[in-house]
């Protein structure tokens, strides 16, 4: 029987980039900045008062003044109608770099990225070959051989530049070249054309448009640079020809430098406060808002509000079973409550009035699926909640002191040698700069405070014992070194180290093959029953759990709905929730059972739709 | 006599390692097998056995450098990209992870669509195919202008599943498809593969690492174990009985989610260990 998922989450809004930008201070401004001056240099022909190239003879170096709103330059032109005239070519001059260096980096990073092969390795290397190259010098070198035309620098600038497009559209175009959405496309039979139109352009896009805004800014600077140095071409007004002139006669005019570069400045400036902005908005996530004090205080109801009411119905308790050898009581968590801050002020509770004991000697199983809660309540124990999540309520006794409210000195001193714990993912949880050996000595000699040399000998035992076959070799070894099951052995080698009376372990043996499983999972019972530890086993393995632990608690939406001795849940569950997951065990249930020839050959043979079918042996 | 519809015979697959002169990788080493029109082939091993690399043969994601794979007695295993595009309306493919298999910008409907559009399906058409598609996986016809990150894993891969269906495939290639998947909610996609597959006809190659996933679905099994198949038949006498030693060892070390039996099956799996070793030894000296 399937049921129908008809819950679906409301549409996140789509907000466009363009109206975030418009929320944003600085890129609100640096944007409108920029499109004053296009249209004050596209509207030049009705906005300037004199034609830009027409010198006076009496007007050299005029004031600012009625008859030249900003004066007028050495050769008597209007200050203010030439720097509208050249907004146009400075601007087109940039937008013509930028054109031939995104066409150029754009179209050989999407290659590159894409196919790989030879075109890969040319296009690195020519790529390393343009960086290693001065721009300035290549340009004057360009200048000499075709003259002093602005538009063919700044195409030869464009050049120059386009290994910026190429390194971010190759890095970007690598990254998802192996996506299986891409992989999906191509079963599919789409034509690569359509595969990097479709599936790669909208990846490199938003980093592309970031960069583009960078790389105008570097254009116009550099462009600006080269008409000052006096190499651009004289018979078209730019912003830095104008700064040239400017400088020549800054003893006799000193305002005429100031106008070009306040526009160049401001520009470029503009550009790249605009960049950043764009980075902000489509990279980052704003942070936590401020809120004010009465906010709070309303969230903070609300909170309390909502906590209660997922207190829910109480959970199921198995008596225990009468057993004369119980050790004493570990670890007592009560009404333990979890909660992470919304950048709202609000507060989303992950977990809810959670209790659960664990005795010495005893293995307390966590059991649940994805968000109900099982890692949060353990990682609450060890304090270790992710940025943002705390403890909302409720106390964690160990040895008589509450967990949930000792200072960050004090949990210290009680995490790794009271309390330790084994990760899921063994390799992301070893340093993979550091030898095997460092890493497991150096906790032993801050909580044991032992030699150097009792470390080692201390951790060299601990491999032996955790079944690592070659104990000096894998001392010495680094992470990358070994698999993922031995990974994991030296993990657990180190949680025991310092002989914990706790331990918990969240899902340890989820990313191991199940041949490994089985021999971590022995490990586990031999070292648990020699130390004589309590353990926190979080899983969703019902196999796992009848294969260790004494205790179970099943979770469902950061409550505990069922808890129980191991027996009592495996066959006597009664809740609701404990009971579907049972059901859903694989295990039990019948195989597939044969093949039946006969009614295969007759339906889809001939490349007809399918008839229905059936099969012998299928199991509900 | 039936008909198979695909023919997988001594496949190699070999990855060039970097480096001069070094003897490449081989992911494959000789391996064959068949699938009959409607009928699932469960693919079982552990991490690195070349399980998933079979799989990616089939759909011409890996390269192929030895033995033959036929497709209703076509040679598939060096097809063109004019040849794949044929191909794609008799083999398709369902993913493991539903997280990276769907383009976290496009919406359910242009996903669903894209493989129709190569097959240049009008847009009625193609819309109308699309809530058939939601229908046949369960999903709400509101789905169809939604983003995947919207849904939950199990619905990804509903919709990863409409996918595959969009072209009316005769195989599917399933590479761990309910791994990433909750329990409960893997038991509900497992129903529905089954269910699709009695209704339509289709056939599966379904790779996993779960013995259980795989027993319930599959009709005849094969393990894998470093690049080979050590054992392969009848799904019902390999997972219940198997042969060769490592699928021994492989189905002894599965836990049974009971504490009683476990309890046996541990003890079990420690004897089969020792005699295994004991024999090895034996077979070492003579």
């Amino acid at each position: 029987m399937i049921e129908t998922p008809l819950a679906l989450p409301t549409t996140a809004a789509k907000v466009s980039l363009f109206r975030r930008l418009l929320t944003h201070p600085t890129g609100a401004a640096s944007l409108l900045l920029l499109v004053l001056v296009a249209l004050a240099s596209v509207l030049a022909p009705l906005l300037a008062t004199h034609d830009p190239g027409t010198a006076s003879l009496q007007d050299v170096l005029a004031k600012a003044g009625s008859q030249h709103l900003l004066g007028a330059d050495s050769a008597g032109r209007d200050v203010f109608s030439r720097l509208l005239f050249a907004g146009q070519f400075s601007l087109a001059g940039a937008l013509l770099a930028l054109a031939v260096a995104m066409v150029l980096g754009v179209t050989a990073g999407l290659i590159a990225g894409y196919y790989g092969g030879w075109f890969d390795s040319v296009s690195s290397w020519v790529t390393g070959l343009m960086m290693a190259l001065p721009g300035m010098v290549v340009l004057l070198a360009a200048r000499a051989v075709v003259g002093p035309s602005m538009w063919l620098s700044m195409m030869i600038f464009g050049v120059l530049l386009s290994p910026a497009f190429f390194r971010l559209v190759y890095a970007s175009v690598t990254a998802v070249r192996n996506e299986l959405y891409v992989d999906a496309a191509r079963v599919s039979g789409l034509s690569d054309f359509r595969i990097i139109g479709r599936h790669i352009l909208t990846v490199v896009r938003a980093p592309v448009i970031i960069q583009s805004a960078m790389v105008l800014g570097i254009a116009i600077a550099i462009q600006a640079g080269l008409e000052f140095l006096g190499l651009g071409d004289l018979n078209i007004p730019t912003w830095g020809s104008m700064l040239n002139d400017g400088f020549i006669n800054i003893f006799k005019s000193p305002t005429l430098v100031l106008w070009p570069s306040l526009m160049i400045g401001l520009v470029c400036i503009a550009l790249t406060l605009l960049a950043n902005a764009m980075r902000d908005e489509l990279e980052r996530s704003r942070g936590p808002v401020k809120k004010s004090r009465k906010a709070a205080a309303a969230a903070a109801a609300a909170d309390a509000e909502g906590a209660a009411e997922k207190r829910g119905a109480a959970a199921v308790v198995h008596a225990d079973e009468p057993n004369e050898n119980a050790g004493e009581l570990l670890l007592e968590v009560t009404d333990l409550g979890v909660g992470y801050d919304q950048p709202d002020g609000s507060t989303t509770h992950v977990v809810n009035h959670v209790g659960l004991t664990v005795r010495r000697g005893e293995v307390h199983g966590l059991v649940g699926e994805s968000g109900s809660g099982k890692t949060q309540t353990a990682f609450s124990i060890l304090r270790l909640l992710p940025q943002g999540g705390r403890i909302t309520g409720g106390s964690i006794f160990f040895e008589g002191k509450d967990l949930a409210h000792l200072s960050e000195k004090e949990m210290t001193k009680v995490r790794g040698k009271r309390i330790a714990y084994i990760p899921q993912e063994p390799m992301s949880n070893l340093d993979g700069a550091f030898t095997i050996g460092s890493q497991l000595t150096e906790p032993m000699r801050v909580c044991l405070g032992i030699s150097k040399a009792d470390a080692r000998r201390r951790a060299l035992a601990l491999l032996a014992k955790v079944g690592i076959p070659n104990p000096e070799r894998t001392f010495n070894a680094y992470p990358h070194q070994i698999s993922g099951g031995m990974a994991q052995r030296v993990l657990i080698a180190g949680a025991v180290s310092c002989e914990p009376d706790l331990l918990i372990a969240d899902e340890p043996t989820t990313a191991l093959d199940v041949t490994v499983q089985a021999e971590v999972l022995n490990l586990l019972r031999e070292l648990q029953d020699e130390l004589n530890m309590g353990v926190i086993l979080v899983t969703h393995n019902f196999g796992v759990v009848a294969d260790l632990c004494d205790r179970v608690s099943v979770m469902q939406t950061g409550r505990v709905v069922e808890t129980g001795p191991v027996r009592a849940i495996f066959n006597d569950a009664r809740h609701p929730y404990t009971r579907q997951l049972l059901d859903a065990i694989l295990e039990d249930t019948a195989p597939r059972g044969k093949y039946t020839a006969g009614k295969a050959t007759a339906a889809p043979a001939d490349g007809q739709s399918a008839g229905p079918m059936e099969l012998k042996g299928v199991t509900s | 006599m039936t008909e198979t519809l695909l023919d997988i015979k001594d496949v190699v697959v070999e990855y060039p390692l970097k480096g001069f002169r070094k003897e490449p990788f081989k992911a494959l080493k000789g391996v064959s097998l068949d699938i009959r029109p409607g009928e699932t082939v469960g693919l079982v091993g552990e991490s690195g056995s070349g399980k998933t690399t079979l799989g990616r043969a089939v759909l011409g994601l890996a390269p192929v450098t030895g033995g033959s794979i036929k497709y209703r007695g076509q040679e598939i295993s060096q097809a063109s990209r004019a040849q794949r595009k044929e191909l794609s309306h008799e083999i398709q493919v369902v993913f493991q992870d539903p997280y990276t298999s769907l383009n976290p910008s496009m919406t359910i409907e242009q996903i669903l669509t894209e493989p129709l559009t190569v097959r240049k399906v009008d847009r009625q058409a193609a819309n109308k195919r699309v809530a058939e598609l939601l229908d046949q996986v369960r999903l709400p016809h509101g789905a169809a202008h939604r983003l995947p990150r919207e849904f939950s894993g199990g619905q990804r891969q509903r919709v990863a599943i409409a996918r595959a269906l969009a072209l009316d495939p005769k195989l599917i290639v399933c590479d761990e498809p309910v791994s990433a998947l909750d329990l409960s909610t893997q038991a509900r996609v497992m129903e529905l593969f089954i269910e699709i597959q009695e209704r339509t006809g289709v056939a599966y190659l379904f790779v996993s690492h779960d013995l259980a996933v795989v027993r319930h679905l599959s009709h005849r099994v094969a393990v894998m174990y470093h690049g080979e198949i050590v054992e392969w038949g009848d799904g019902e006498q390999v997972t219940g009985a198997p042969e060769h030693p490592y699928t021994q060892r492989l189905f002894m070390a599965a836990p049974i989610p009971d504490p009683d039996r476990q309890a046996k099956h541990r003890a079990d799996r420690l004897r089969l260990l020792e005699l295994q070793q004991e024999q090895d030894v034996q077979a070492g000296v003579a």
